[in-house]
């Protein structure tokens, strides 16, 4: 049986000029899930999120909210709420008439509004602000007080425009952790637009990879990171040094594949120093240490491998590793890629060792 | 040991040369002819100052300057806004052309436009013909000074609302539609008061302007005692007898409402930049 989907796009197709923002949009949203619109600037992320609102209209292609097309109901109709990535809290109404705006459009009776209203500033925590004015509040309430007033009107489905861009890091964190139990304790179906793959990543139940114009994975954020079915997603999730032959590495030379360019990335590499403990020490090459930089939580290494420079992590507590020293570097994994596909590769060593028998 | 205080030192230089142009120019613009006022009336004993100033032939004038002044303004407030909207909000041909007509009332001589007003109102003119028909005269009678004032004060309004309205950031309005507002009550809750303050600037100064306007109203004016001769033009008729004492209290007056006018702008333009600025 086919699932059924809350919110869905058929393709969709929206240009700006000569620009093509979106090319053959295809994708479909369960109930109560939250997504996340992850790509780089341009890639059309926020072009999909305007089109869902009733924002921009699309050249082609259908919006289906809750199974209805939505393509020729207007913005004001469509009962979605919408967080705006400057909040766009209105400046000369104070934070409680905000929140109550979208029910004085819709003509609640007051004491039903006055309950709502205060219900929302309970729900932030942030009842003590009712009476000021948006700008004498930090970032990260405006943030909440946009939230809340998206919210009030009881809509079935939330967008979020990149939510946490105008606040700063430590905020951000909290912020990150604080939406995603909002979200899930309201229940309300949610999709936002982010270019941070961990935001992304830590927040999100699905994941939408867009790159320019075009959707180039739909995933948990889990398949996104260990499976990328694209080049431009095994390029773009975590942080990966690319590499033009693999096949050059130890363990890796009989690969089943016709690609022959990869991603490596940190968490596949193990990096020992001479005469240190490695598990797969036979397979292990050994690699010149370019560049060592202080991660706070880790010590991030540039290591020099058979000409390919790749980015491998040691934790704060091992021995220390010095500009220059050679090391042993065993790679454990790959993402190779050719023009259409990505494949996960891993080294051969893994699966000898655990059949050594045979 | 000498305790070697630090000089501060300022980003941009000339500071001093600038400040001492800018205290010579007002002093030479402002100050000194306000001084002469001053001193002017001083000439007169309280009791005789007021007694010129409350005359009742003055007090008729101020009447007639106040009110038509007023509505000249209020008119003008309504027509600037809706010609500032159009202006950014729209594009159709002949946009910039239209732009720039904005300001003849600020580079035509009043006079000017005083005369060619009147030459249109009067009876036989093609404008005062029309409203001929239904009993309504315009030229030489209190319509006619409000219609002058109205010209005059246009681009006070919609240059100061212009750019204020071209800065509101469209999503304001794109969150007020999310949230369910049709465009009317946007504009009302949310457009409108982010543009009422440069509204109330442009009123203001519209209306502290045609107070003392004289240029173009003389002609259109007819300028009959107690029924449509402003307080510029007594004043005026006040120098040529040399009744110098007479015409600077008057004056005076004049300055003393005007003051009023901008320092009421004044405090509203600071109310509401308190609420934008979020300083308590």
């Amino acid at each position: 049986m086919e699932k059924k989907y809350y919110v869905e796009m058929r393709g969709v197709n929206k240009s700006f000029g000569s620009f093509q923002a979106s090319k053959d949009i295809h994708f479909g949203i369960e109930k109560g899930k939250l997504i996340g619109l992850l790509g780089p600037s341009g890639s059309g992320k926020t072009t999909i999120l305007r089109m869902l609102a009733g924002l921009e209209t699309e050249d082609s292609g259908d919006i289906l909210i809750d199974g209805n097309i939505v393509n020729h109901i207007p913005a004001s109709k469509r009962g979605i709420g919408f967080v705006f990535q400057n909040y766009a809290l209105f400046r000369y109404l104070t934070v409680y008439e905000n929140i109550a705006f979208g029910l004085r459009v819709q003509k609640w009776p007051k004491a039903k509004i006055k309950a709502r209203a205060e219900e929302m500033l309970q729900l932030v925590g942030l009842e003590e602000t009712a009476k000021r004015y948006p700008n004498q509040l930090s970032g990260g309430q405006r943030q909440r007080i946009a939230f809340a007033r998206a919210l009030a009107p009881e809509p079935q489905l939330l967008l979020l425009d990149e939510p946490f861009a105008a606040v700063d890091a430590k905020v951000r964190q909290e912020l990150r952790s604080w939406l995603r139990e909002m979200i899930t304790r309201v229940g309300v179906t949610s999709i936002f637009v982010t270019h941070d793959q961990d935001e992304a990543i830590e927040v999100a139940d699905e994941i939408i990879v867009t790159n320019q114009g075009r959707i180039e994975q739909i995933g948990s954020p889990k398949e996104i990171y260990r499976n990328p079915q694209t080049p431009f997603v095994a390029q773009f999730i975590g942080q990966s040094a690319e590499v033009d032959n693999f096949r050059q590495f130890t363990g890796f030379t009989n690969a089943e594949s016709n690609a022959e360019r990869a991603i490596v990335r940190p968490e596949y590499i193990t990096v020992a120093k001479q005469g240190e403990f490695l598990k797969y020490s036979l397979d292990a090459e050994e690699g010149v240490v370019e560049q060592t930089a202080f991660r706070g939580n880790e010590i991030e290494l540039k290591i020099r491998l058979k000409g390919n420079l790749l980015t491998a992590r040691r934790l704060l507590d091992d021995a220390p590793v010095e500009v220059g020293e050679h090391v042993r570097v065993f790679i454990s994994r790959v993402y190779a890629f050719d023009e259409q596909k990505a494949y996960v590769i891993e080294n051969a060593a893994l699966n000898t060792q655990e059949s050594l028998v045979i | 040991m000498k305790q070697n205080k630090r000089k501060q030192r300022r980003v941009i230089p000339g500071f001093g040369l600038s400040l001492g142009v800018t205290i010579t120019i007002l002093s030479l613009i402002v100050i000194i002819p306000l001084c002469s006022l001053v001193i002017f009336t001083a000439q007169l004993s309280p009791a005789e100052f007021l007694k010129t100033v409350t005359s009742a032939r003055v007090l008729a004038s101020y009447k007639v300057s106040f009110t038509t002044a007023l509505t000249a303004s209020l008119i003008n407030a309504v027509m600037g806004l809706i010609i500032a909207w159009v202006l950014v909000r729209y594009d159709f041909p002949g946009k910039r052309i239209m732009d720039g007509m904005i300001e003849i009332p600020f580079a035509l001589p009043t006079a000017v436009a005083g005369i060619s007003l009147t030459h249109m109102t009067v009876d036989s003119g093609w404008v005062g013909q029309l409203f001929g028909r239904f009993g309504i005269e315009i030229a030489y009678t209190r319509i006619g000074i409000t219609v002058a004032l109205v010209f005059i004060g246009i681009p006070f309004v919609v240059r100061s609302v212009q750019p204020v309205l071209e800065k509101v950031d469209p999503q304001y309005e794109e969150a007020a539609s999310m949230l369910g507002a049709e465009k009317s009550y946007t504009f009302f809750r949310v457009i409108l008061p982010e543009i009422l303050p440069s509204l109330i600037a442009g009123f203001t100064m519209a209306f502290a302007r045609c107070l003392g306007e004289y240029g173009s109203v003389v002609f259109i004016a007819g300028n009959m005692p107690f029924e449509t001769e402003i307080t510029p033009l007594l004043i005026m008729s006040q120098l040529q007898e040399y009744d110098y004492a007479s015409a600077t209290s008057i004056a005076l007056v004049m300055l003393a409402a005007a003051f009023l006018i901008l320092f009421v702008n004044a405090v509203l333009q600071s109310r509401s930049s308190k609420i934008v600025s979020g300083i308590e």
